[in-house]
């Protein structure tokens, strides 16, 4: 499964991962996680909740991001940091489709973005943040004219005039 | 999505919701939903004081441990050598699930966030989503390891409408420490919610559009991907468009209008300027220094007495953000927000139009135009200068 790459650069695309949503892997996820809700492996219990079929806790997501960016940088690479945020919901039956893209390198710390895409649109969007000890690009470069600006901050007015809509972004996303 | 609100519990407080207890015939004064109206009360400012207060906390009730490791591995299908052998040690990602309370559950809740969490009930927001999990690893755990953890309620939101419905976003934080030492911290976000069809719809029939509409709803901002990379950001201003495909609302209904800018005596000078296609900037009579938006002095003086200065409409974006989530339904995200800045210095906040979202950048430079949102509203809205998008 593990792959040691060559250096990494920003822009990098990671192959892709599929992972087959199969009823054994939600609940799997589910125990091993030790998350007992039924709506994570009893389909009546989760229809009764108003979702058609259970589905993947948000632990189970986690865990597959994280392996999506250790299976790439192999075996010797340590997750600094996984902030992942869930979308559509993975139920039985489904295909995710995992992809990410290098959105930063510093020394040999990369930050990749990560998407989680199934039938119902994107299960999951989040960064992951690796390092691969002694993996450091040979001069440290940072091509800053492929990276997004960050949009910085600005106020939540911006979206819409009224108060009630402005909702948006919770504190402190990522 | 698990709704979870935090680590060690199995007693989340959606299957509270699931059950229907804690709605509006508990009989809390400030909590009560207003039934007739079927309007629910903004209790912001009385969650507020619960954050910073401690929500759960604990000693994990395994040891990290190989066969705990092992299984999630087998799981998930990671067949990385790091989590075997002599010097094993455990996925990073486990760090939740040292924490989880399992079929026996913890107890650890605090009775504070028992105490929150019933008055969100209690005023109707009983529905729970997780939205986000955002994890810190600092040293890796190994077999042996005990952890502790502890819980706080970092933040609870302003009141916000999403896709799936009105409440609260409640952030609690958790450290987790394995022999005292921290090993990580895990952030974790639940929106506690009045589903968006409960107020608007009875019977039967419309109880099972509301569960089909939940199960929809789950899939938040994800269920048009098409869009993400094709919507020039001009379309996000055009009401015509149908949202309702994608937030699984009622489909009949006409698109609601974009929100009415409120009018009054301090800023109706400016919506006079726009409605004559003048974007106007107040500057002050004495020290003439130039503001926006409009107010009633000078910052800088504050004199209170101004004139006015109309914009040549030049400027650049001087930082802008995407709006992806949550959609609102007169917008169609995504869509890029600009904080613009005029050559005359100052700045104000609209939409970049005529460039996709993904290529508005800093230092862009822009024109404004004024576009008509529908028959009774216009807004200066600022165009990407041709040739311009990075």
């Amino acid at each position: 499964m593990t792959t040691e790459v060559g250096p990494t650069r920003v822009g990098d695309v990671l192959p892709p991962l599929e992972i087959e949503i199969t009823r054994t892997l939600v609940v799997a996820g589910a125990i091993a996680s030790r998350d007992y809700q039924d709506v994570h492996h009893d389909a009546e219990a989760a229809r009764q909740k108003g979702s058609p079929d259970i589905f993947m806790n948000i632990l189970t997501t986690n865990g597959l991001v994280g392996r999506y960016i250790t299976d790439h940088f192999g075996p010797r690479a340590v997750l600094r940091r996984v902030a992942i945020r869930l979308g559509a919901p993975n139920h039985p039956g489904d295909t995710m489709v995992l992809t990410g893209v290098v959105e930063d390198v510093r020394g040999d710390t990369a930050t990749v973005r990560v998407i989680g895409a199934n039938s119902l649109g994107k299960h999951v969007t989040g960064t992951v943040t690796v390092t691969v000890p002694g993996s450091g690009p040979e001069p440290v470069q940072r091509t800053t004219t492929d990276t997004t600006p960050e949009a910085t901050a600005i106020t939540r007015e911006a979206i819409a005039p009224s108060p009630e809509a402005t909702a948006a972004l919770p504190e402190g996303r990522s | 999505m698990s709704g979870r609100a935090v680590p060690g519990e199995t007693a989340a407080s959606g299957e509270r919701s699931a059950s229907g207890a804690g709605t509006a015939s508990m009989d809390v004064t400030e909590g009560r939903m207003d039934v007739t109206e079927g309007r629910y009360e903004d209790i912001h400012a009385r969650l507020k004081t619960y954050e910073g207060l401690t929500a759960v906390g604990g000693v994990g009730k395994d040891l990290v441990n190989e066969p705990m490791i092992r299984h999630w591995c087998e799981a998930m299908g990671d067949t990385n050598p790091a989590y075997a052998g002599a010097d094993a040690v455990a996925p990073a990602t486990m760090l939740q699930a040292w924490t989880m309370g399992g079929l026996s559950g913890h107890g650890g809740r605090s009775e504070a966030y028992v105490e929150m969490l019933g008055l969100l009930d209690a005023a109707g927001y009983t529905s729970v989503v997780a939205t986000d999990c955002e994890q810190e690893y600092l040293r890796p755990l190994r077999p042996g390891d005990r952890i502790t953890f502890d819980s706080v309620i970092e933040s609870v939101s302003e009141r916000k409408t999403t896709k799936l419905g009105t409440g609260y976003f409640v952030t609690t934080r958790t450290d987790v420490r394995a022999g005292g030492e921290p090993a990580g911290t895990h952030r974790f976000r639940i929106l506690k919610y009045v589903p968006a069809g409960r107020r608007r719809r009875d019977g039967a029939a419309g109880r099972a559009a509301t569960a089909a509409r939940q199960a929809v709803a789950e899939a938040g901002e994800a269920l048009a991907p098409s869009r993400e990379v094709s919507t020039p950001t001009g379309e996000a201003l055009t009401p015509t468009r149908d949202a309702s495909v994608s937030t699984g609302e009622a489909t009949t209904a006409s698109r609601p209008k974009r929100p009415r800018p409120v009018v009054n005596r301090d800023n109706a000078g400016f919506w006079e300027g726009v409605s004559r296609h003048q974007l106007l900037i107040q500057r002050c009579e004495k020290c003439e220094t130039l503001r926006f938006p409009w107010l009633p002095g000078c910052n800088s003086c504050g004199c209170l007495e101004w004139d006015t200065v109309e914009a040549t409409g030049e400027g650049t974006v001087y930082s802008y953000v995407v709006m992806h989530h949550p959609p609102f339904p007169a917008f169609d995200p995504p869509y890029a927000v600009g904080l613009v800045e005029l050559v005359e210095g100052v700045r104000m906040i609209s939409n970049v139009v005529g460039v996709p979202h993904d290529r508005v950048r800093i230092g862009m430079p822009v024109r404004l135009e004024f576009e008509r949102v529908d028959e009774e509203l216009e807004l200066p809205v600022f165009r990407a200068v041709e040739g311009s998008g990075g």
